[in-house]
Order: structure tokens, then sequence, then C-alpha cells
């Protein structure tokens, strides 16, 4: 719609030029005139449609301002059925789409180290059950739940859940005091140990702070209505990850929920997860 | 009692000069530990997203709860009333401010971004106990210098009493606060229990005293001051009550613990199994901080010599710091407990840690961080006790006791 309203805007009356049907006569009569009304229009033309294409711009980035609203709420339900066995799929999209990838070991660091140092927002888990001995495959990632200790102990507010039940970090209040990552049950959480060279506009990284999943929220923002994870998983065809809005009766996720067993990791800690599990 | 005379510490200009040397070299050392710790990142440290705490915050919160603990003997004189206590409150109060400030600025320097402080001091989040604890802090140092004040001046005088209440119910919200930081995790086994707070207050008591007996014993005996056995005598048994309450409150959360079936894993970890972490816990927080300070506490001969009741206070804080690297560190190499009943066979990539003890090893940067923390309180005290008048002139038996020259029948 706002594409349209831009074509329309940014097109300011191109028949003024063009002469009308009586043009001849008239065009004997002054050619001084016409010039000087072709120039005003140019002119004018000139002037406003920077203008315009500007309000144009903002219109379209106008959704992306809005408040969040609690309309919905984004989880997901992770079928561990159908998470398969040495596909890392989810991981590798999620390195892609948030910059986890661009991230280089400090030259000198250990690279064991450096596993467990290097910000990781999904991770691929493989279980054993102690009793039966049967095997589980999952992605584990923040869990946004509705009740996030990561926000609770978060002394400046920068651990904070949007009004659509994402969990994330304001970069720009975090101290960097890593309370939030002692507080997670999830091991959810990275802190930047080391300088960022190279960074993604859309998932901005900055030695120092706290960062986890969000969810894609970029994405949610635009109106794209995924996550890099779940797309990744379905290309690969095993449809693991349902994502989609825990308030939407009749949506995808609702549905999955609604048809197998699922739970919560951690269900002890009445947390009220986003993320939920079946097989487990 | 006879009137008490305060004088600015007289140790001969080159003794307080070349102390005054090594402690600033300790802080510019920090300094540019921390520095290049901020420039460079965390990744030069110990800590990993497993540890994410690391030798720094065993400096800073056994500095914190020392400066509690520190103000405790000027609050037996002002609130309990014990007269006997009165000439040692004033440098009870500089030494509590003084501790407080090198374990803040250690708990400062290791932020991922101390710059923000300003951030942390201006935009708060109340359910976060951390958000409290900055007022605590801030607040325990006003009250602190106001305590000060009424010890010191005469127009302050009137108030001693009353200003010294709020300041130990302070003390004992701050303890409790400190404790509560961890005590409020509800995803770590070791933590999520209410027993951490008076824990840490128990604690406080102990390592704060510690720090007061050596500082004051040092600094008498280093201008020639007279330090009686009475007052030693008290100082020396109180500590060694402390000691003992430290003792039965460790029992206490052991046994809490492991009532728990949920908690046996930790419990086995920490006692049992956990290498250094239950090395640190049996021979340092048990053996050195607590069951040799106490027999050589009570003991009927060395507990009077001032040279064990000297070995004694540097065993409580040699133990403090291992029971702050205990509770700290190895609460967080234990794994997380996110799949009750299952074992993990993979998590991540190969390197990343879930399911198993996570490794930490501290880095030189972090240690020296954390002994400027210790060098910061201490020249904070070196400083006051030169150019104020915060130590008294005698504190020998006959000087500070009414009843020390009668002799008592029988």
């Amino acid at each position: 719609m706002n594409r349209e309203a831009e074509t329309t805007a940014t097109d300011p009356h191109p028949d003024l030029t063009s002469p009308p049907s009586s043009a001849p006569a008239a065009a004997a009569v002054d050619q001084t005139r016409r010039a000087l009304i072709g120039t005003a229009a140019g002119v004018t033309a000139a002037a406003v449609a920077p203008g315009l294409v500007l309000y144009s711009n903002a219109n379209e980035a106008a959704p992306r301002t809005d408040p969040v609203s609690d309309v919905h709420r984004w989880g997901m339900l992770i079928d561990t059925d159908r998470c398969a066995t040495g596909c890392t799929a989810c991981v590798t999209a999620c390195d892609r789409e948030n910059g986890l990838n661009l991230q280089a070991k400090p030259l000198g660091d250990d690279q064991d180290k450096w596993q467990n140092q290097r910000a990781t927002w999904i991770r691929k888990v493989r279980l054993q059950d102690n009793l039966t001995g049967r095997m589980t495959n999952l992605p584990l990632l923040c869990q946004h739940c509705e009740n996030p200790p990561c926000v609770d102990v978060c002394p400046t507010g920068a651990s904070f859940k949007r009004a659509d039940g994402v969990v994330m970090v304001d970069r720009h209040t975090c101290i960097g005091c890593r309370y939030c990552m002692m507080a997670c049950p999830y091991k959810a959480r990275s802190f930047i140990h080391e300088r960022v060279e190279q960074n993604l506009s859309r998932a901005p990284r900055g030695k120092g702070c706290v960062e986890s999943c969000n969810l894609c929220a970029h994405r949610l923002d635009n109106g794209d209505i995924s996550t890099a994870c779940a797309d990744a998983c379905a290309h690969e065809g095993h449809h693991a990850i349902v994502f989609g809005d825990l308030k939407d009766p009749d949506g995808p996720l609702r549905q999955a929920l609604a048809a197998s067993p699922n739970r919560q990791i951690r269900e002890d800690l009445r947390l009220n997860t986003g993320v939920r599990y079946a097989g487990i | 009692m006879k009137r008490i005379v305060y004088r600015e510490w007289r140790v001969e200009p080159a003794r307080y000069w070349g102390l005054i040397a090594i402690l600033g070299a300790a802080i510019a050392i920090a300094g540019l530990a921390a520095i290049y710790m901020e420039h460079e990142g965390h990744w030069l440290t110990g800590m990993t997203n497993s540890v994410v705490w690391g030798t720094p915050h065993v400096f800073a919160v056994f500095l914190i709860l020392s400066a509690s603990g520190a103000l405790n003997v000027a609050s037996i004189s002002s609130v309990f009333g014990k007269r006997f206590y009165k000439p040692l409150g004033r440098l009870s109060g500089l030494l509590a401010a003084a501790l407080l400030v090198g374990g803040l600025l250690v708990l400062v320097a290791d932020l991922g971004r101390p710059e923000r402080l300003l951030v942390a001091m201006t935009t708060y989040n109340f359910t976060s106990i951390f958000a409290w604890n900055i007022f605590l802090y801030s607040g325990f140092l006003a009250i602190t210098i106001g305590y000060l004040w009424t010890m010191a001046d005469r127009k302050g005088e009137p108030f001693v009493e009353r200003v010294g209440t709020v300041a130990f119910l302070w003390r004992l919200a701050l303890t409790t606060g400190t404790g509560s930081i961890f005590g409020f995790l509800v995803g770590r086994s070791a933590y999520d229990t209410a027993i951490l707070a008076p824990l840490f207050v128990v604690m406080s008591f102990a390592y704060g005293l510690a720090i007061y007996i050596l500082v004051l014993l040092y600094s008498f005996a280093a201008d020639g001051r007279p330090l009686g056995p009475a007052m030693l005598k008290r100082l020396k048994n109180l500590l060694g009550l402390f000691v003992a309450a430290l003792l039965y409150f460790t029992l206490v959360y052991h046994l809490t613990k492991l009532y728990g079936t949920k908690n046996t894993d930790i419990e086995t970890f920490i006692l049992v199994s956990g290498g250094i972490y239950t090395l640190l816990f049996w021979g340092g927080w048990v053996l050195i901080g607590g069951l040799l300070p106490l027999a050589i506490l009570y003991h009927p001969v060395r507990g009077n010599q001032r040279e064990w009741i000297t070995a004694a206070c540097g065993l409580v804080i040699a133990g403090g710091l291992a029971t702050m690297y205990v509770i700290i560190i190895g609460s967080q190499a234990f794994p997380l407990e996110i799949f009750p009943g299952q074992t993990i066979i993979e998590f991540g990539a190969p390197g990343d840690i879930g399911g198993a003890v996570a490794p930490y090893i501290p880095s030189l940067p972090e240690l020296l961080l954390g002994l400027g923390g210790v060098a910061m309180a201490l020249m904070i005290t070196a400083v006051g006790i030169r150019v104020l008048q915060f130590l008294p002139e005698s504190l020998a038996d006959r000087d500070v006791d009414p009843h020390a020259s009668v002799v008592r029948p029988a």
C-alpha cells in the first residue's frame, strides 16, 4: 500500500509538460509563457520530489517504529522426533542471519575456550535418557519465558521482554554485568568477549554486552512471521520447528501444540516458556 | 575510663611512604590490568559463557562482605553500649568505607562496559536485587561517613547511637542483599536457597573482624602504641565466636541442600568429586578458614599470643577467599541441570560446555585486578589514619577498662 502511495505521490502531474489538445494555437501566440510554465513545473517538481520521497520512505518505515503490541505472543514448538541426528541447519542459518558467523577467534585464544566464549544463540543438543537409553535431538535456544529470570535480575532493565513475548537485550543500556547469564537456567545467553570487527545492521553486536536469540525480531518487525532456524529446518525437509503466535487459536503453532503432547524444559521453574518441546 | 585521645599514625616517614609506594604500585598495576581487559575484551580472562563471574568477583564480594563486617566493631560500642569498644569505633568506620570502595572498584572495573556506570546509576530495574544493592552500597558509604562524623566530632556525638543503629541495620541489609544476589538464582543448584543470606551475614562478621584485628595490630605495632592483652582477648574471642557461627551455617547450608534429593549431584560435586573445588571447600573453607583458626584462638596459651592471633586472622582471610572461590566459581563450574534424568551427549559445537564441569583457570589480569582492590582498601586506610585522628593513642588495658587495675575478689 505504501509503495502504491509512493508511486502516486511522486508522480507530479506528468501531463503538465505535455501539450494540451488546443496547444498549437496557444503556442503560436506565446512561446515564452509556455517555457516559463515548464520551468516552474520543473523547479517545483525538483523542490517537492525529495520531500515526497522522504515522506513516502518514512511512511514505509512507520510500522517498524510503532510500539510492539501484546496482540501476539511469539513462540515455537520443536518436535524432537523430527530433529535429525547430525543436522545443524538451524544453527548455521541462525549464525548467518544474526552475523554470528562473523565472529573471529582472537589471536592467541585457545580453540576450546573460544567455543565457550563465542556467542551462540542456538545449539544442537543430543540427550540420552538415563533409564531407557533413548536418544533425543533438539535445538536449545532462549526459551522466551513469560517470567524470565534474566529480566528480573538485570539491574538496568537492559534485559527486557517485549509486549509480544520476545526476550532480548537493549545493547544501549547493558553494562555487561552478566547477572542475566547467572540467572538463565538454559545457558541461552552469551557475553561478547572479544572486539567486534564485523557487524550486521540487523543484529548489531558490541564487545562487553550480553545477547541471545531474539526470535529474529528484525523479521517480525518487518511483518515477516518467520525465523531463520524454522525456515532452515523446513528447507531441509524436517519441519521440526513450528514458529508462530501462541495467542492465535487457529494459527499453525496452536494447532501443532494441540495436536501432540509437549512440555517446557525445566517446567518445575514455572517460567511459562514460549518455546515448547514435543517428544522429551 | 580515661579520656580517649586520638592521634594521627606516627609511623616513620620512610616506612609510611614505602607502604604507600607498594600499595600505589599494586593499584596502578590493577588499573593497567583493567584497561587491558576492557580494551581487548574478556576473552583473555578465564571467564567464559559458563563461568561468567571469575576471580575479580571473588575479591569484590569478599571485600564488600568484609566492609560491613569491619563496621561491627563500632556498632558493638554505639549500638550495644559496650564502652570498652568505643576507642575502636573510628578505625572500624574508616576500614568499612575503605573495604567497600576497594570491592566496588573491582566490581565496576570488571564490567563488560565499565564506562556505562552512569547508566547503572540512573536506570533502575527494581525487581533486581543488584539494583537494590547499588542503593545499599552507596547508602552504606554515606551512612558510614555520617557515622564517622558522629564519632569524631563533638557536635555529632549526641547522634552517635541513632546513626550507629541505622548503620548497623543498613549493614545487615547490605550483606543480606549481597547473599541474595546468589540466593535468588533459581536456575543454579548451588544457589537458590534463602540460607545464603544469613550465611553471608555471618561470613562478613568473621572476615571483617579478622581484617580489622590485623590492621589494628600492624598499625599499633608500627608506631609503638600500646595494645592491652584484655582488649586483644576480647577481639579474638569475638572472632572465634564468628568463625564458629560460620562453620555452623556452613553445616546447615549443606544439610539443607543434602535433604533435597535433587541437590545430591551438586553436593557430591562440592563435597566429594569436585577436584579443586572440593579441595578448596575442605582445605580452605573448613580447615584453613574454620577449624585451624578456632584451634588457635581457643588454645589456652597460643590463643593469647599476638603472633598466633595474627596467624589466625590471616587464616580466616585466606579461608574466606577460598570460600568465595567455591561459592562463586565452583557453583558456576557445576553444570546447569537443564535436562534432569538425561545425560547430555552433545552440546553445541565441540568445546561448548553443557552437562559437563566447565573449566576455569584464573588469568593474571583478573588476579591483579582483585589484588588491586585490596591494595586500594589498604591505601585509603593508611592515608586515613596518617592524616586524620582515627587511631587512639593507647589501647592499654588501664586506659580503656576502668576495672583493669582493680584487683577483683576471687
